[in-house]
């Protein structure tokens, strides 16, 4: 994301895109502000837990929140173009043929009425303008692409027929069928099984290699983020906590969010009965977000300021590494903060102290 | 609630009033007083200061009739909807929880009871007691109503089975007439009320059907049914006798359906809070 | 990768639970038949926790399922100290009840929606006593309080108002307050965030040591299974696949079906190697008709004909850890 890379190769860039949903509780900010840039070829990851704003970000971008309560701010400039501002036509060309999206459930990604091989026939000749024959021929084509064994056998089947990792991949092989330059992947293997995750994750990583396509991985496990981006956002609360290239992301994990998610997280490195450092709380209420710092209640390194002004995402040391934070990881202030929390005796850095006292307060993969 | 549905459910609690306590009302008229025979008023008048909806072919204030003919439609979806829902509910999510033999014995007789035309049951209550009043009419439609409601109460009662909680409701250990009780059913119920809505509109309309096969109340009860049927007769000379109770039955039915989506749609925000 | 083979099985008087030659299967319409349990051997010590770990399919709820007789297995044996469970009449289990509780995936399902939170975690109170309205108000608050929810601010609340870890912890408020020996966890923590899966563990093993409990640990995650278990039992296609302690089956795999649920893990650690070629080859054959002798051989690259015509027995690898496969990648002891 630095300015170094030639700017043809620049594909998507947001800038403080906010999407508000209005219900009758009141208006919930799902997306506080978020803006990033994405190059041909490069995968950014996008990680958070539920109700952090990663998919209502992505559907934005892609302009599929339907519904009349939804409103969305800000510029998302595909090819030279604000997809924010579009009329809904224009969208609906660039659906499959420039932007795709592969969702979490292929079960309902699919018409469980139309056999799988007249989706993805359909499709082609939508969009492409092709005859039958022609398009069966390039849906063969596709399905062997996506690895599907017996492919003519299974265009004839129902999507019930198929197991979760077929669908799946019969979603790609649609998703890919025209070629399109930026891919969004929410979830895609959340719903699969761990070795079909493996699958489904090598085949998506191989194919943009091979299109040098752009992808977007919103995914909440940070495993699948660890091995398959090249960029990384951190969202909490709808607004981005930390941006970095994954790489120094894991190395050197500068906000308590990122710090604590990954801590959270059981290993298989961990020794049996490892006492996780769990955070505690709930992420925060979406329709009246607390002032200050969205992560301040559970944060064990917070402090007096956090909890009255938003901290701004910024770098320090290296321009490509951005966080929010007033007292980040690894930092003197950081550093001096945990240890006045754990003096006084705040639950939550006691509690990571006493899980993680070797690495508390110093960051790292701990 | 907005305006419209509030005018509906205003319109609605209205009728109830009216029909409960309408011999208390100020100024209303007898609806029976045949104005004719005692010299005060003529058959088929329009709306006027002492008839405010006019008189039908038998010099009946109309505004009277309709109020107490609500009566009739009021008893008799009640009585279908309370019957279906404690009766039909009940067996329906039985059958739905317990399934096996059960279920097979009770759908067999619904089914039964589903296919043997109503109409003609109705017709042989009716000629086999002699009577035709509004506790036989309620009856008959009543025990009729049963099979819907209990179909009804067996798909949701299917689906609730299978949530996890009625699993852990029996590894806790509790029998399966309690989990019926305090699991299934009242889980059972939003869908039941839903349904129960629907089919009130439904069964007023039917009450207006069968007296215009004569198979209702007879005169000089009001129904709104057989107002419209009676006002048949004279309808080329006076349209009024057979617009009011029409009217009357359109809005109240339209009530039903606009609150019941209200109701519907407010109950179905809350389970997608979850 | 067979479920015969009882090698791994220890004596009687030493573990709470004892299941022989599991079967549950069922009917899947025109006469065919979903053999999701076939046949599988395990025990439980008191005091343990047995993970039983595996991807859809692999029948590893149907095997908690079947340990509470919910349904009754299809045949086999399910000891219970001295007792035969599948042996009891619906009202003996049923009395039973009191001694194994289950805690389920989806944290709000597993509660009455209609119902509010102090009533849903009394209801095993009111089955089983104490009968006394305010000594199960006693007992509810002090297990609510125990979970970490706030009895006073939880009591009349309805499940739909908390989140799905507070939910989780009602459940297991509910399953403990009859203070049973054994608890069984279908998957508890798949459905909750991640933030929120440390909370529900540490909570378990808290819980665990307090109340003595025993756990049977049952997820497809397979580092949560390590985080929490004292044995671990890998299952396939309702089949055992191999049996170890958890530190052991991670650190040196027998059976080739571990070492590619091992492989498939994505590691938070960029610098971990991906492996491209991991199982190409891979799609679950159907538990209709699974693959004749090993039913892993379909997708295992060491399979032989040996592995098609004969089913592996449960071998000794090393102490308490066992495996069944003809071709395992550590050598059997002996």
């Amino acid at each position: 994301m630095s300015d170094a890379v030639e700017t043809d190769r620049r594909l998507l860039t947001v800038t403080d895109l906010r999407t508000t949903f209005s219900i009758s509780a009141g208006d919930v900010q799902a997306v506080r502000g978020v803006s990033f840039a994405l190059d041909r070829g490069r995968t950014l990851g996008i990680v958070g837990e539920s109700g952090c704003g990663k998919t209502v970000l992505a559907r934005s971008i892609m302009r599929l929140n339907l519904g009349s309560n939804v409103t969305t701010t800000g510029m998302a400039e595909f090819a030279g173009r604000d997809l924010l501002s579009l009329p809904m036509a224009d969208m609906h060309e660039m659906w499959g043929m420039e932007l795709a999206m592969v969702f979490q459930d292929p079960m309902t990604s699919l018409n469980p009425l139309v056999r799988v091989g007249r989706q993805v026939t359909e499709h082609l000749r939508q969009h492409l303008g092709v005859g039958r024959a022609e398009a069966a021929r390039t849906a063969v084509d596709l399905l062997n692409e996506v690895r599907i064994p017996e492919p003519e056998a299974r265009l004839k089947a129902y999507p019930h027929e198929l197991s979760g990792g077929m669908r799946q991949r019969i979603c790609i092989a649609i998703a890919l069928a025209c070629e399109p330059s930026l891919l969004f992947a929410d979830e895609p293997t959340t719903a699969l099984d761990v070795t079909v995750q493996h699958q489904i994750l090598n085949l998506l990583g191989r194919e943009q290699r091979e299109r040098d396509m752009a992808m977007v991985l919103v995914t909440h496990d940070l495993g699948v983020v660890a091995g398959r981006t090249d960029d990384t956002l951190v969202m909490y609360a709808g607004m981005v906590v930390e941006q970095a290239p994954t790489e120094s992301l894991f190395e050197e994990m500068r906000h308590p969010y990122s710090e604590a998610l990954l801590r959270s997280l059981p290993r298989t490195s961990q020794a049996s009965h490892t006492r996780l450092a769990a955070i505690t709380g709930r992420p925060p209420d979406l329709i009246d977000p607390p002032s200050g710092c969205a992560f301040s209640p559970r944060c064990p390194y917070v402090q007096p300021r956090c909890r009255e002004e938003v901290p701004p995402l910024s770098a320090v040391d290296d321009p490509d590494h951005r966080f929010a934070c007033w007292t980040p990881v690894g930092s003197p202030e950081g550093m001096d903060a945990f240890a006045r929390n754990v003096a006084e005796g705040l639950p939550q850095a006691v509690a990571v102290d006493l899980a993680a006292p070797s690495s508390a307060g110093r960051g790292g993969a701990g | 609630m907005p305006l419209f549905t509030r005018l509906c459910l205003g319109w609605l609690v209205a009728i109830v009033f009216g029909a409960i306590f309408a011999d208390l009302i100020p100024g209303l008229q007898d609806p029976d007083y045949q104005g004719f025979l005692f010299g005060t008023s003529t058959t088929n008048e329009p709306p006027s200061l002492t008839h405010l909806l006019g008189t039908d072919n038998n010099s009946r204030d109309i505004l009277a009739r309709i109020v107490y003919g609500a009566r009739v439609s009021l008893v008799v979806s009640m009585t279908a909807v309370v019957m279906g829902t404690v009766f039909g509910g009940f067996l329906g999510a039985l059958t739905g929880f317990v399934r096996g033999k059960t279920d097979a014995v009770i759908m067999a007789s619904v089914d039964v009871v589903l296919a043997f035309p109503g109409l003609v049951f109705l017709l042989m209550v009716v000629t086999l007691l002699g009577r035709r009043d509004l506790l036989v009419i309620a009856g008959v439609v009543g025990v009729l109503s049963i099979p819907p409601y209990t179909r009804v109460a067996r798909a949701t009662a299917l689906a609730v089975s299978r949530r996890e909680f009625v699993m852990a409701a029996r590894a806790i250990g509790t029998r399966k007439r309690t989990i019926l009780f305090r699991e299934i059913l009242p889980n059972c119920l939003p869908t039941l009320m839903a349904f129960a809505l629907v089919n009130a509109a439904v069964i007023i309309l039917l009450e207006g059907a069968l007296a215009f096969l004569g198979l209702s109340v007879q005169p000089p009860t009001a129904s709104w049914g057989n107002m419209v049927n009676a006002a048949r007769v004279d309808l080329r000379i006076n349209v009024w006798p057979v617009v009011w109770p029409s009217l009357a039955l359109v809005f109240t039915v339209y009530s039903l359906n606009v609150v019941g989506d209200h109701i519907r749609r407010s109950k179905a925000v809350r389970s997608a809070a979850l | 990768m067979a479920g015969s083979g009882k090698a791994h099985l220890r004596p009687e008087d030493e573990v709470l639970i004892r299941v022989e030659d599991l079967v549950v299967e069922f009917p899947s319409g025109r006469g065919r038949t979903v053999k999701a349990v076939s046949g599988i051997s395990f025990d439980i010590a008191k005091g343990e926790t047995l993970g039983l770990v595996g991807e859809s399919g692999c029948g590893k709820s149907t095997t908690g399922r079947a340990l509470i007789q919910l349904p009754s297995p299809t045949s086999g044996s399910v000891r219970h100290g001295l007792v035969e469970l599948t042996d009891l009449s619906d009202e003996a289990m049923r009395r039973r009840r009191t001694d194994i509780q289950m805690i389920f995936q989806d944290p709000i399902s597993s509660l009455n929606p209609r119902r509010t939170v102090g009533d849903i975690v009394a209801e095993p109170l009111r089955v089983w006593g104490p009968h006394d309205k305010d000594e199960q108000k006693v007992l509810v608050d002090r297990m609510l309080d125990a979970v970490g929810i706030d009895p006073d601010v939880a009591r009349d609340k309805r499940p739909h108002e908390f989140s799905g870890g507070q939910c989780q912890r009602i459940s297991i408020a509910r399953s403990l307050v009859v203070d049973p020996e054994l608890l069984i966890c279908d998957e508890p923590v798949s459905a909750l965030d991640v933030s929120v899966q440390a909370q529900i563990l540490n909570l378990l093993e808290d819980l665990k040591a307090e109340y003595g409990l025993t756990l049977v640990f049952i997820a497809h995650d397979l580092a949560v299974v390590k985080n929490v278990s004292d044995r671990v039992a890998v299952m396939y296609l309702g089949k055992l696949c191999e049996v170890a302690a958890p530190d052991t089956l991670y650190a040196e795999a027998a059976h080739p079906y571990t070492a590619l649920l091992l492989g498939s893990i994505p590691e938070p650690d960029p610098s971990a190697v991906l492996d491209e070629d991991l199982a190409v080859a891979g799609e679950l054959p159907s538990p209709i008709d699974p693959p004749s002798g090993c039913r892993f051989r379909t997708r295992c690259p060491q399979a032989s004909e040996l592995c098609a015509s004969e089913e592996p027995q449960m071998r000794e690898v090393s102490a308490g850890h066992y495996v069944a496969c003809h071709h395992p990648l550590v050598a059997v002891a002996g």
